[in-house]
């Protein structure tokens, strides 16, 4: 129980942390979240995050749902509900707080500056995530040409994501190229 | 907000209202939920103006978060105060979470079979490819700023090769990338 109860802690304060930090999106955290469940805390294998991650992408939703599995995986409801308690609460008080000062500070330069100066750090988090998770979900060659594929065509046309989804779970269903 | 003056007064949806709402937007919003938001709080229920929605949204585009979940937190509470913003908030995420979490079930009992190893492979391949796809989108207007696409690497090399942790990172880059970001437009408008 106690175990438990360390687990909770941990992800409460892991969680709590990323919602603050989660500039410019919930992908920008993947890396840093996968750091502490993957290598600090050991709770499953890269390749068990990567599986996560594309659960959470082929269910509706907003795409941090990555957040809810993990606490799942962790230590089931409880872990559900501190991880969800800890990822969407503190950037949601800071969003009502803001609410209240936006029409002031949105016309304020700095406003502007901050976000001109976080646009970079975002394009570097984006892509960090994107390398570590094809890292870890890539390990057959068949797999690193779909995910080859896929970026190219929802980089070129306006394909539904879902479509793209889709087709490589077939791909990856007839085995072809996995061993 | 001279523009709203001459439209005809929006929609104040009530608590439950803002629940069900945003419920609906979370159960239907499949490969990210924005455009699908615009359509169902702008035009089908005329909650927000086009202008307000694009405010609210760079509010919510600017702090911490997800973009969608702050955004149902800030039509939540601009309606109905902390009550509102409950309600869209866990109409956002509850059903997508029962949802993830019923797939995780599956998934957890399952995944010994080869077939559903071999489909659930190619998921992930291709959720790797999306996130690619999404890497190059958010990277590609930097490409001809040297200074902007220097952090942006920088970052790259201490996240995914060093495994640096994110707070140290954005304490010491996020500063000097603002710094340059203030630096450039002062120069532009000399």
């Amino acid at each position: 129980m106690s175990a438990m109860n360390h687990d909770l802690v941990s992800l409460a304060a892991i969680f709590s942390q990323l919602s603050l930090l989660a500039f410019g999106g919930g992908n920008t955290i993947l890396p840093e979240m996968q750091r502490q469940v993957v290598e600090v805390h050991q709770w499953m294998s890269k390749a068990d995050f990567s599986a996560l991650f594309a659960l959470a992408q082929a269910a509706p939703g907003p795409n941090m749902m990555i957040v809810t599995l993990v606490g799942w995986h962790v230590a089931g409801w409880p872990g559900v509900i501190v991880t969800s308690i800890a990822k969407f609460g503190p950037s949601s008080v800071v969003t009502v707080a803001a609410m209240h000062a936006w029409e002031r500070f949105k016309a304020h330069p700095w406003r502007r500056f901050v976000q001109l100066g976080l646009l970079p750090m975002t394009a570097g988090l984006v892509a960090a995530s994107a390398a570590l998770i094809a890292e870890a979900s890539d390990t057959q060659w068949v797999l690193t040409a779909i995910t080859a594929v896929i970026a190219w065509l929802s980089f070129k046309t306006k394909l539904h994501p879902l479509w793209l989804l889709a087709a490589g779970s077939l791909i990856g269903l007839t085995g072809f190229g996995q061993f | 907000m001279h523009e709203h003056v001459l439209q005809e007064p929006l929609a104040s949806p009530t608590v439950a209202e803002i629940f069900i709402g945003f419920l609906t937007l979370g159960l239907t919003a499949f490969g990210g939920a924005l455009p699908l938001a615009r359509r169902e709080l702008v035009e089908r229920r005329k909650w927000l103006s086009p202008d307000e929605f694009t405010d609210l949204l760079g509010l919510c585009q600017f702090l911490p978060g997800g973009n969608v979940i702050n955004l149902s937190v800030a039509v939540g509470v601009k309606f109905r105060g902390v009550a509102g913003a409950l309600a869209g908030l866990l109409g956002l995420i509850g059903g997508p979470s029962l949802i993830v979490i019923g797939l995780g079930v599956l998934y957890q009992r399952t995944h010994q079979d080869p077939h559903i190893r071999h489909l659930f492979a190619g998921l992930a391949a291709a959720a790797a490819g999306l996130l690619v796809s999404m890497a190059i989108k958010v990277a590609w207007p930097l490409r001809r700023k040297l200074w902007m696409a220097l952090i942006a690497a920088l970052a790259f090399v201490a996240i995914a090769l060093l495994r640096l942790p994110l707070l140290p990172v954005m304490l010491v880059l996020t500063p000097v990338s603002i710094f340059i970001a203030s630096k450039a437009n002062r120069e532009a408008q000399r």
